[in-house]
């Protein structure tokens, strides 16, 4: 049987990877889904936390996070369009307008 | 078996994610990010969490990815240039930052590995949609409606962000 601390080893390394993807793309969609990817790496930490406790509170949380991230997609794509409307790209290094 | 189980998913789910962010292509990107939550699912079934499974592919694989992926065909997203192509200092600074927050999550994750708890006896009955529905509308109740209360705004903020405005000469 696995341990926990595998399933945290794992949950840490998605978080990474997801970290490392949001700062060297430049493409605004696939940023949006690499924080996409470290929600769910954090939700697998509450699900294996939650049925090694033997407690359903972990996964009540993982349920809230699904809705908020659902939530969070739909708003967030929606931005991208209007910027795509507005610029004609999704490329974040080109959107300067409220950069100084 | 769920040990050899446990490593084929996790591989997958790494490989998955890596796949995703160094590929070109958005379209493909989106691709494997819904190979990643699949596998992640499974890691859930493995965690008896079957409810929780289920939603993973229902509202991740299928809602919010088909959700990505209609904007990443709405828009025309051209490819990017190879992140591989040359050598930015951009690209080695992310990579050290991911490796030195991976190397403290895990420095702290050993340091607690005594106090983590070994398998719980009654994990079988915690994942089940019968455990999970029970203390949602129970004990969750107020948090369940204010949640059904932020979908609905954010659908309202959705349609109002996306909505067209026809550009004509007195309304620029």
């Amino acid at each position: 049987m696995i341990g926990i601390d595998w399933y945290l080893a794992l949950s840490a390394l998605l978080f990474c990877v997801g970290i490392i993807g949001v700062l060297i793309r430049k493409n605004a969609i696939v940023i949006f889904m690499c924080v996409e990817l470290m929600l769910n790496a954090v939700n697998l930490t509450l699900v294996s936390f939650s049925s090694h406790y033997g407690n359903v509170d972990g996964q009540i949380m993982v349920f809230f996070s699904l809705a908020v991230a659902a939530c969070e997609a739909v708003v967030g794509l929606a931005i991208i369009i209007a910027i795509f409307r507005n610029n004609l790209s999704v490329d974040i290094s080109k959107i300067n307008l409220m950069r100084w | 078996m769920i040990t050899y189980l446990f490593i084929f998913l996790a591989v997958l789910a790494v490989a998955s994610a890596l796949a995703m962010v160094i590929n070109k292509n958005t379209v493909n990107s989106a691709l494997f990010l819904v190979l990643n939550m699949v596998s992640l699912a499974g890691l859930f079934l493995l965690l008896k969490a079957q409810f929780l499974a289920v939603i993973q592919i229902l509202v991740y694989a299928g809602a919010i990815m088909v959700l990505f992926l209609f904007v990443i065909m709405l828009l025309n997203v051209q490819d990017e240039e190879s992140l591989f192509s040359k050598f930015r200092i951009k690209y080695f600074v992310a990579f050290l930052l991911g490796v030195v927050v991976f190397s403290q999550i895990l420095y702290s994750i050993g340091s607690f590995s005594g106090t983590l708890p070994t398998v719980a006896p009654e994990m079988t009955e915690v994942g089940t949609v019968e455990a999970i529905g029970d203390v949602l509308y129970s004990e969750y109740l107020l948090p369940f409606h204010i949640i059904a209360m932020l979908l609905t705004a954010a659908m309202n903020g959705a349609l109002m962000l996306a909505q067209h405005k026809v550009r004509t000469e007195d309304n620029k």
